[in-house]
């Protein structure tokens, strides 16, 4: 694999491993509160353009908080319900998918119609519908993804498992008498775990798009949480007076989504030898 | 083939009915329509009163039999809102709003698609190959409402309402959403048709094409892209529920009067009969087009066995 070819990737690892960074020490690095009013401020544009402050190198918002503090605390939302939403669906999947691959039969057929089912109703409504009942929180959030998510995880999963059941080792495995669990465990899941990878890495990036949408849509965090969803919501209607609301919370989003992106396209090349190089 | 479709057409329905009955009872879980629709002196005797008129006093387990039967009717009761046939209210907002912009964006996605793939393909590692490749990348890394925002920040504030910023009645009115609800399945368009292209220009069928001295151009367009196309159409059939659910934040947007914001106003509201109607609508139109997908399959490729 040529040098040039993993550029975008190591890129890509650099604004993820910043961004990680940024989530951590968010407090520290912010140059003020997140969450406090200035109302003397507000609408106070980035710091290059006419009329701005050094005070505030990305602007102000209508109540005059601090844009780039609320960008720099919303990494973490957007990080946090990102990799624990895929976490979840991950392991629901995964789960589901094996024992549906090596046991069959009605199992099996269940679980393909509830995914079926998933498929056909729409995610961002399951959303709606959930957290309405539920209440917007975190966790709640991190649930909703995780629960519309799970398909993708037990279909790979069962894939695999169908075809590696009929190998030499897993039933050199069954043949000396293990049991279920430990030929689902120990050979099943270290073989199925390469491909899910990829899948998990794109994963990521899609659900902290869909955290966005569902934050934009207003049932994300509560009010004043830095979301960077909550934020293009609330720029939105300023597009007029304020550009810098709508523009940077998109930016961020798209920087981290690519960066995880670009990690996942090398990550595919890499695990995938048929791909041939620059195929995808 | 017969059987087939039977078998196809019974697993839709299954579909179908999982989906209804899940929606029926995740919204009874959202609480009491009742206690919105009296006014808020109302003692608990009026309460009850409203409840029993909108049959919410019964068991759970009769309600459902009865929506069921009902269905089987194409009633899905009134409106609690606006007090007309629920399934009427969805299909005014489905026809034509959000038929149109989806119909518009699924076009879009996969006409333009095919020309940006193809000559990525033919010219890889040339500047169309670049451009297109990381045009595709941006594009499926931004969330979608915020690319809406961005162009209704360009074309209609920037460049002095050039387009319309939101609302709906002419073609002008169709662009800005459509566009943005096209962007992302575009992408993904193009990269598919694209490694679908490189894959099949190596093959020995279109060596034996062009040995047999027919022009690049009939190659391409009647060998390669036919079979580099396959995979899109599954896509399509799954990207076309991305886009329905994608319409859902888009028609937020942009402010078009369709389903999918009818829904996300409904659910506030506990309208029970709309978001029923609404739901079953949206999963009648992916079951069916995929059902469809499914059998343009075995069409094109008889190599896919009728399973």
């Amino acid at each position: 694999m040529s040098r040039r070819r993993d550029l975008p990737a190591l890129a890509g690892l650099g604004v993820i491993a910043a961004a990680v960074v940024v989530a951590a020490f968010a407090p520290a690095l912010a140059p003020s509160d997140p969450v406090k009013n200035r109302l003397l401020d507000r609408l106070t544009p980035p710091m290059w353009a006419q009329g701005g402050s050094p005070r505030h190198p990305l602007g102000t918002d209508t109540l005059g908080r601090d844009v780039l503090s609320r960008l720099l605390h919303g990494a973490r939302i957007s990080l946090t319900v990102g990799l624990a939403a895929v976490l979840v669906a991950g392991v629901v999947g995964v789960g589901l998918g094996l024992v549906a691959g090596y046991r069959g039969g009605w199992a099996d057929d269940l679980l393909m119609r509830l995914g079926d089912i998933q498929l056909a109703f729409p995610v961002l409504l399951l959303g709606v519908a959930v957290i309405a009942v539920l209440g917007a929180s975190l966790i709640n959030m991190i649930l909703v993804l995780g629960a519309s998510g799970w398909v993708t995880y037990a279909r790979i999963a069962r894939g695999e498992t169908l075809s590696l059941k009929e190998r030499d080792f897993v039933a050199a495995a069954r043949a000396l008498g293990a049991p279920a669990r430990h030929v689902v465990v120990r050979h099943l899941l270290p073989n199925v775990l390469p491909s899910l990878m990829v899948v998990a890495t794109f994963s990521v990036a899609r659900t902290i798009i869909a955290e966005a949408s569902l934050s934009f849509l207003g049932l994300g965090l509560p009010p004043p949480a830095p979301s960077w969803g909550a934020m293009l919501d609330e720029g939105r209607n300023y597009v007029t007076t304020g550009w810098w609301l709508a523009l940077f919370p998109g930016l961020a989003i798209l920087l981290l989504v690519l960066a995880i992106n670009l990690c996942g396209d090398w990550l595919r090349d890499a695990l995938d030898p048929r791909m041939e190089k620059g195929i995808g | 083939m017969r059987s087939f479709l039977l078998r196809r057409l019974l697993h839709a329905l299954v579909v179908v009915w999982g989906v209804v009955t899940f929606v029926f009872f995740l919204v009874r879980l959202t609480g009491d329509p009742a206690a919105f629709l009296v006014d808020p002196t109302a003692t608990q005797a009026e309460i009850e009163h409203t409840r029993r008129l909108l049959g919410l006093d019964r068991a759970l387990g009769v309600q459902y039999a009865d929506f069921l039967f009902a269905i089987g009717r194409g009633d899905f009761g009134q409106s609690i809102q606006t007090r007309r046939p629920a399934l009427h209210v969805v299909m005014e907002h489905f026809w034509p709003a959000t038929a149109v912009l989806a119909a518009a964006a699924l076009v879009l996605s996969t006409v333009a698609a095919v020309p940006l793939g193809v000559l990525s393909a033919t010219h890889r590692g040339g500047w169309v190959d670049h451009v297109s490749r990381l045009a595709s990348l941006l594009l499926q890394s931004m969330p979608a409402f915020w690319l809406g925002i961005m162009l209704i920040l360009f074309f209609a504030v920037e460049l002095g309402g050039l387009l319309p910023a939101y609302g709906s009645g002419s073609l002008r009115h169709l662009i800005l959403p459509a566009v943005t609800l096209a962007a992302a399945p575009l992408a993904q368009n193009v990269r598919l048709i694209r490694s679908g292209m490189l894959e099949v220009l190596g093959e020995d069928y279109v060596r034996t094409a062009r040995a047999k001295g027919l022009a690049e151009r009939g190659v391409i367009y009647r060998h390669a892209l036919r079979n580099a196309a396959l995979p899109v159409l599954t896509v399509t059939g799954l990207s076309l529920g991305f886009m329905l659910s994608g319409a859902i934040i888009i028609e937020t947007v942009f402010s078009w009067p369709g389903l999918g914001r009818l829904i996300v106003q409904a659910v506030p509201g506990r309208d029970f009969p709309v978001i029923q109607a609404g739901v079953f609508v949206f999963a009648v139109i992916f079951v069916a087009v995929n059902l469809g997908v499914d059998i343009l399959y075995t069409v094109l490729d008889p190599r896919v066995r009728l399973s």
